[in-house]
C-alpha cells in the first residue's frame, strides 16, 4: 500500500491528478474532511430524531410532532436551544479541565471517522492499521469522561466517571479481541481490505463464520457507547446524569454529540467488519445482477441505520445492568468467548 | 514510598435527594458509600410536611376530607375511604349497601392506579423505560372513569361520611366493566416486557431479602409485607365496606425479595380487577348517602349523636376514656395500596377531633429503608426504594 497516496479516493472524485501541487492536495484534504464532518453531523442530528421517533412508536406514543412536518425540524430546534443556553461552569479549581473534557470526547469520536471508508472510493485516510486506530482513538474518549467527572466537583459525576472508566477499559479488551478473528480471516487491519476480503467469499459477510466475534463485538459496542443496557455511567435514576451532570448548554451537547458519533462509528465498524461494508454478498448479486447498479453508499447507509436501529430497539426493551453484573459479563463471558473465537478461527485458518 | 498501613480510605458521603429522579418526590437519603456499597443509609423526611394531623383538629369531620386525599395523592379515594370508615365507626353512622359497593369499587380502582404508578416508577428506576408508558396509558382510562364519576381525576373527595357524594351512572358502570374485561390482557402485556428478562431477574431476585418475622417487627404492611410471606391483609382480617361480600385472594410471596414483592403487586392487579368486576355485578339498588350522616353543615360544637359505636369489627373497639364521659378514642385501619392506613382519633364529643394521628404505611416503610439498603449497592437502593412503594406526601403528612 502506497502510504503517500492515501487520498486516492478523493482524487478520483474531484478529478485532480495525483501529482498536483501540495497546496492543491491540502485544499482537497480539507474539503474532504469538512464534507465528512458535515455529513456525519447532519446524520447525528437526525439520528436523535430517528431515535425519538423509533422509541416513541415502540412506546405507544408519537415522538416529536410539533416542529415542522412530523417534527422533522426538531433536531435543529434542539441544537439552537442548546447553543443559546447559558453555559454554567461550577466553581472548581479545574475550570480548564472542565472545559477541555467535552472537547476530548468529541475529538475522539470525530477522529475515528478519519479511517472509515464509506464506500470504495470515499474516505479521508486509507491506513493499514484502520481497526487498531479506531480502537485506540475511541479509548481517548475515556479521558474526556474521567476529566469531566473529576473536574465537575460533584459526587454523582465522580461516581459516573469511575464507572465509565472501569466499563470502557473492560469492554475495550473484549472488543479488541472480538475483532482479532476478522483480522485473521482477512489477513489485514485495513478496513477497505477487510471489505474486499469479504467479497472473496460467496457469502460476502464475515458475520456468518464470525458469529461469536459479532456477538461479542455488538455487546461491547453497546458498552463502549454507554447505551442501554450498559448506560451505568449516566444511569439517570441512580446518578442523575452521571459524568455530565454539571454540564449545560453547548458543552452538554458536545457530550451528546460524542455519544452519537461514537454510535455511528461503532455501527460503521460493525458493518465494515461483519456485514460486508458497502457490498452485497456475491450470492445475491450473482442472482440479481441489477443490484450492482445501486451505488455502494446506499447499502452502507442502510446497514449502518439498521445497526443503529438495534441500538434504539434495545434501549426501548431492556432494563439496566448493575455494576458488578456488568463487570462479570465483560470479564467472565465476553472475553473468554472472544478468546475461544480466536482459537477456533486460527485452527480453521491453519487447516484450510 | 508509603507503607500499606498509612493508606487510609474513607467513606464517600452521597446526598441523594430531596431532588433526585428516583426518590419519588422529596425523600432525602444520606448514603455512606464504600466504593459502590452502601455502608450506612440515613433517610431524612419532612420536606412535604403540611401539618395535616394538627390541621384537621381545627376542622369539623366532614370538612377535613380534602386534607386526607393529599396524603397518598396517587390513591386519593383510598385515603378518603379510610378516613370516612374511621369517622363512621366513631360517630356510629350506618353506610347504605350501595355506597359500600361503590366505595369498594373505587378503592380498588385507585389501587390499580397506585400500583400502575408503582410499576411504572419501579421499572423506569431499574432502567426499563417502556413499561412506564404502557402502564401510564392504561391509568389514563381509569382517570377518565373517575372524571366521569365525580369530575375530579386525581383528588376526588368522592366519599362522604355515611356514603358517597353522588350515585354512579350507567355509563360509568359500563366503562368500568369494559375496563375489567381488557385489563388482564394489559397486565400480561406489562409482564411480557419485563418478566422474562434476565436483567430484570438479576436486578430483583435475591435483593432486599427480609424474612417474615423481621418484616413484621419493622412494621411493614401491605404488599411489602405480603411479599415477605405474611398473608396479612386488612381487607380480609377485619373487612370494611363490601370486602366481606366479594371474593378475592391475597397473593403472598415466598422468597421475600424485590422480585416477590413485584409478583405480589402484579397479582394484586388481577385481584383488584376481580373485586371491581364483582362490585359492578353485585351492585345493589338504594341510597348512596345516609341522610342522617353529618354533612358539610356539621357544627364544631358538641354533637348529640356522638355516642360510642357498637363495634362491628374486631380491631375497632371504641374505648371509653376516663378523662370524661364524652371522650372516645378509636383506631381504625384500612388497606390502602401501600399498606395499612390507620386513623387514631380522640373525640371530645364535639364536631372536631380532639386529637388525630395518622399511621401511614410510607412512614413505616421509609423507617425500614436503612435495613433494606445497608450492604447493598447504590444501584440496588433505587430498586429498594421502588419495592417499598412510598409516597412522600403520605409519609410527611
Amino acid at each position: 500500500m502506497d502510504n503517500y497516496a492515501i487520498y486516492d479516493g478523493l482524487y478520483a472524485i474531484l478529478g485532480i491528478p495525483r501529482d498536483c501541487s501540495l497546496l492543491l492536495q491540502f485544499i482537497a484534504i480539507m474539503i474532504n474532511i469538512v464534507l465528512v464532518i458535515a455529513v456525519v453531523m447532519l446524520h447525528v442530528a437526525y439520528a436523535t430524531y430517528f431515535e425519538r421517533k423509533v422509541i416513541g412508536h415502540m412506546q405507544v406514543r408519537l415522538g416529536p410532532m410539533r416542529v415542522g412536518w412530523h417534527g422533522l425540524l426538531q433536531p435543529i430546534a434542539d441544537g439552537l436551544k442548546l447553543f443559546f443556553k447559558e453555559d454554567i461552569v461550577p466553581a472548581t479549581d479545574f475550570k480548564a479541565v472542565f472545559k477541555l473534557a467535552p472537547i476530548f470526547v468529541v475529538f475522539a469520536a470525530l477522529s475515528s471517522l478519519a479511517v472509515i471508508p464509506f464506500f470504495s472510493t470515499f474516505y479521508i485516510a486509507n491506513i493499514n492499521i484502520g481497526i487498531l486506530y479506531i480502537l485506540a482513538i475511541s479509548a481517548v474518549s475515556t479521558y474526556g469522561i474521567i476529566m469531566a467527572g473529576w473536574a465537575s466537583n460533584s459526587k454523582y459525576a465522580f461516581l459516573g466517571s469511575l464507572r465509565s472508566a472501569a466499563q470502557l477499559i473492560s469492554y475495550e479488551v473484549a472488543m479488541g479481541l472480538s475483532l482479532v478473528g476478522i483480522m485473521i480471516m482477512a489477513g489485514s487491519l485495513n478496513l477497505k481490505e477487510i471489505v474486499s476480503a469479504q467479497q472473496q467469499q460467496w457469502y460476502g459477510m464475515y458475520l456468518f463464520p464470525q458469529f461469536l466475534g459479532f456477538f461479542v463485538f455488538t455487546v461491547a459496542a453497546f458498552a463502549e457507547t454507554n447505551r442501554v443496557p450498559f448506560d451505568l455511567p449516566e444511569a439517570e435514576t441512580e446518578l442523575v446524569a452521571g459524568y455530565f451532570a454539571e454540564y449545560s448548554g453547548m458543552r452538554f451537547s458536545l457530550f451528546f454529540l460524542g455519544e452519537y458519533i461514537a454510535m455511528i462509528v461503532m455501527s460503521s465498524m460493525s458493518v465494515l467488519c461483519f456485514w460486508g461494508g458497502w457490498t452485497l454478498p456475491p450470492v445475491i448479486t450473482n442472482a440479481i445482477p441489477q443490484l450492482n447498479m445501486v451505488p455502494g453508499i446506499v447499502w452502507f447507509v442502510l446497514k449502518v441505520y439498521g445497526h443503529i436501529f438495534v441500538f434504539y430497539w434495545v434501549r426501548a426493551t431492556l432494563p439496566r445492568y448493575r455494576y458488578d453484573y456488568l463487570m462479570r459479563l465483560g470479564w467472565k463471558v465476553l472475553i473468554p468467548l472472544a478468546l475461544a473465537n480466536i482459537v477456533i478461527t486460527s485452527i480453521v485458518k491453519y487447516l484450510a | 514510598m508509603q507503607s500499606e498501613k498509612e493508606i487510609t480510605t474513607k467513606y464517600l458521603t452521597l446526598n441523594m435527594g430531596p431532588q433526585h429522579p428516583a426518590t419519588h418526590g422529596v425523600l432525602r437519603l444520606v448514603l455512606d458509600l464504600d466504593g459502590e456499597t452502601v455502608v450506612k443509609c440515613t433517610p431524612h423526611i419532612g420536606y412535604l410536611h403540611r401539618g395535616m394531623e394538627k390541621w384537621s383538629e381545627s376542622r369539623t369531620y366532614p370538612t377535613a376530607m380534602p386534607l386526607m386525599n393529599r396524603l397518598d395523592y396517587v390513591a386519593a379515594v383510598a385515603n378518603e375511604i379510610g378516613y370516612c370508615v374511621a369517622v363512621e365507626r366513631l360517630l356510629g353512622v350506618e353506610v347504605p349497601e350501595r355506597a359500600k359497593y361503590i366505595r369498594t369499587m373505587t378503592a380498588e380502582m385507585v389501587r390499580i392506579c397506585s400500583h400502575i404508578i408503582w410499576l411504572a416508577a419501579h421499572a423506569i428506576d431499574i432502567g426499563a423505560m417502556t413499561v412506564f408508558l404502557y402502564s401510564m396509558r392504561d391509568r389514563e382510562t381509569l382517570l377518565d372513569l373517575f372524571e366521569m364519576l365525580c369530575g375530579a381525576r386525581l383528588l376526588h373527595i368522592y366519599p362522604r361520611i355515611g356514603g358517597v357524594r353522588c350515585d354512579v351512572s350507567q355509563e360509568f358502570l359500563d366503562g368500568v366493566y369494559k375496563f375489567t374485561d381488557k385489563f388482564p390482557k394489559l397486565i400480561e402485556e406489562y409482564e411480557t416486557l419485563i418478566d422474562q428478562n434476565r436483567i430484570w431477574f438479576q436486578r430483583t431476585k435475591g435483593i432486599g431479602v427480609i424474612g417474615a418475622e423481621e418484616a413484621i417487627n419493622l412494621g411493614l404492611t401491605g404488599p411489602t409485607l405480603r411479599g415477605s410471606g405474611v398473608a396479612y391483609d386488612i381487607r380480609k382480617v377485619s373487612p370494611y365496606d363490601a370486602y366481606d361480600k366479594v371474593e378475592f385472594d391475597v397473593p403472598v410471596g415466598k422468597n421475600c425479595d424485590v422480585y416477590d414483592r413485584y409478583r405480589c403487586r402484579m397479582d394484586e392487579f388481577r385481584q383488584s380487577n376481580r373485586i371491581i368486576r364483582q362490585c359492578v355485578e353485585k351492585l345493589p339498588d338504594g341510597l348512596v348517602l345516609n341522610p342522617d350522616a353529618p354533612g358539610l353543615d356539621m357544627l364544631p360544637g358538641p354533637i348529640k349523636k356522638a355516642a360510642p359505636v357498637p363495634a362491628p369489627e374486631a380491631d375497632a373497639v371504641p374505648v371509653m376514656s376516663p378523662a370524661g364521659p364524652a371522650f372516645t378514642e378509636i383506631y381504625s385501619a384500612t388497606e390502602v395500596p401501600k399498606g395499612e392506613l390507620g386513623y387514631y382519633i380522640v373525640s371530645d364529643g364535639t364536631g372536631k377531633p380532639y386529637r388525630m394521628r395518622i399511621r401511614t404505611p410510607s412512614f413505616m416503610h421509609i423507617s425500614a429503608l436503612p435495613r433494606f439498603c445497608e450492604g447493598n449497592l447504590v444501584a440496588d437502593v433505587i430498586a429498594l426504594i421502588g419495592t417499598i412503594d412510598i409516597v412522600l406526601g403520605e409519609c410527611d403528612r
